[in-house]
């Protein structure tokens, strides 16, 4: 497939790539939000983990890992790099159609922006919920298809 | 040294042509322009005695007789002759009836297989489309177990395109014999690479294309049995009656003397180029598979062919991967379905899980890849697979013993 140059670059030198400790060490930080999305068999898994400053409210830090095609990887990429220093709501507010704009992602690879988005969400609600603060529905309100 | 990027090693989707089968074409393009089917002057002679030569080099690389050769545009067109022709002409009920007949033929075969025998099902006939077990290899006891008195056909591949397993033909082909059922085989990535006798090999019906045996693109051929027994076809395309009424049509002169040529290299240099390229097929293969846990070979390990090695990587997706191996030219399941984001139906076809069907590269050899590339591919798999796998959460799982089977995905 070809893809456009931000997809290359993101699938090239991915930023932000890891976690925050092994899975145990994550699940015992209040200060840390994981989202896994996706399964094996469909071809996409994508883990985002966020560090929040409690102080602040802010995303201080993100940091994913992907298992999915470059468009997968470069989506996930690109959406780190967008919450750093965003507060939890405005993390909320990023849309799939955002990430398929700024990567040019062709129509085939809708699916794998929507997949980031989810991964988002789900990192989001996980720190909320950890830190007991109220989760709100997902909403589905995404361009493409599932 | 420096290496010529990107490396072909994609030989089992199409070869490039010897420059000496190019020469052998080039004077049918400009001098020797005759129509074969022209017999009242110089240029049909001529013509006609390249495709004469043509058929005795083809013939000559099954252990044929040049009679039993018919040129086609390529195994597709090949296959379609023998498997509809076969079954309209020895059909046990005439069109618009059910219970046509039977035919048998295996879920990996090349769609070129499946999807006449699918018409034909639609047509009235009945299909048993066997399956392998992990191994990918058709059995004759498989065949004996499918055989039914009303059965017409049995088509089975010489050789796996994808895994390049080899499948028991000559006892497939003996067992029809006994039992008086026609048998073609797609033997498109065997002839050519493998020693090939149509008679103790107890053949009826074989199809091989020019551009897997480094000959030219659009042309092939169907070997069809003149003897014991002589195999009828009821063609499908009417015209002017050429190759024996099998299949009308302007001869392509120029691709039918490339294709001879082609077959006469093929026959004077296979066995060494076996012996070469099974060596370092050996070596990729064990190699990759020292240097990187959680892979495997697909297909059986030694009954095989030598220039095709299959390998799965667990924790890494396919297309992710072929991005990754960007300097190797390879292919991801199969050619024809690399643009859907399914995995390959023959990995799964042999019970390949879905994830490890999703992420595995057929490496094909060819008579012209030296060592030197085989160890940059080695090198650029490794690479590629390590840094996949760095950035895989799966592999992460996996490394704190994390079952992945058990895990409750999120299905979007």
């Amino acid at each position: 497939m070809a893809y456009g140059p931000k997809i290359i670059d993101h699938y090239e030198n991915p930023r932000n790539v890891g976690n925050f400790g092994s899975g145990e060490q994550m699940k015992a930080s209040k200060s840390i939000g994981v989202g896994l999305v996706g399964a094996p068999e469909c071809g996409d898994v994508m883990q985002l983990c966020i560090k929040v400053n409690e102080q602040t409210g802010k995303i201080e830090d993100a940091k994913f890992k992907t298992f999915g095609c470059g468009s997968a990887i470069a989506s996930s990429s690109l959406a780190t790099e967008w919450l750093k220093g965003r507060t939890l709501d405005e993390g909320m507010a990023l849309r799939n159609t955002q990430i398929v704009e700024e990567l040019s992602l062709p129509p085939v690879k809708i699916h794998c922006s929507v997949l980031a988005e989810d991964a988002i969400k789900s990192a989001i609600a996980d720190y909320k919920r950890k830190n007991g603060m109220p989760v709100e529905d997902h909403d589905h309100d995404h361009a493409g298809t599932h | 040294m420096s290496l010529k990027l990107p490396i072909y090693m994609d030989h089992a989707a199409t070869t490039p042509c010897d420059p000496r089968a190019v020469e052998a074409m080039l004077p049918y393009f400009t001098e020797k322009y005759g129509n074969s089917g022209s017999r009242n002057h110089r240029f049909g002679w001529e013509a006609e005695a390249g495709v004469d030569e043509a058929r005795e080099q083809a013939a000559l690389l099954i252990g044929a007789s040049e009679k039993e050769i018919i040129f086609t545009s390529g195994s597709t067109e090949s296959n379609n002759i023998a498997i509809k022709g076969a079954a309209y002409m020895y059909e046990k009920a005439p069109a618009g009836s059910k219970n046509r007949g039977h035919i048998i033929t295996c879920t990996i075969e090349h769609k070129a297989v499946l999807d006449p025998v699918k018409r034909l099902v639609k047509e009235g006939f009945d299909a048993t489309f066997l399956e392998t077990a992990r191994d990918g290899i058709v059995t004759a006891e498989m065949i004996k177990g499918a055989l039914r008195p009303d059965t017409i056909l049995v088509t089975i591949m010489w050789a796996n395109n994808e895994i390049g397993t080899i499948n028991e033909i000559r006892e497939i082909g003996a067992l029809c014999k006994e039992r008086g059922v026609i048998f073609h085989t797609d033997a498109t990535q065997w002839v050519g690479k493998m020693p090939t006798n149509v008679d103790a090999d107890n053949i009826d019906l074989l199809s091989w294309s020019g551009h897997k045996i480094y000959g030219p693109k659009g042309i092939g051929a169907l070997y069809v049995r003149r003897h014991r027994p002589r195999v009828r076809l009821q063609a499908l395309q009417d015209g002017g009656g050429q190759e024996r009424g099998f299949r009308s049509g302007t001869l392509n002169i120029p691709g039918i003397v490339g294709f001879g040529k082609a077959c006469e290299i093929a026959r004077l240099e296979m066995e060494s180029d076996a012996i070469r390229l099974g060596r370092l097929r050996k070596k990729l293969e064990t190699e990759v598979c020292r240097q990187l846990d959680t892979c495997a070979v697909n297909g059986h390990a030694e009954r095989r062919l030598p220039h095709i090695a299959n390998i799965s990587f667990g924790f890494v997706e396919g297309e992710g991967l072929m991005m990754a191996v960007k300097n190797i030219a390879c292919s991801s399941g199969s050619a024809c379905t690399s643009a859907s984001l399914e995995p390959s139906y023959v990995l799964k076809g042999i019970g390949v899980g879905d994830d490890l069907a999703h992420s595995s590269l057929r490496l094909s050899l060819g008579k012209w890849t030296t060592e030197e590339q085989v160890d940059y591919t080695i090198s650029e798999v490794v690479k590629a697979v390590k840094k996949l796998r760095e950035m895989s959460p799966l592999y992460d799982m996996h490394k704190e013993g994390i079952d992945l089977s058990k895990v409750e995905w999120a299905h979007h």
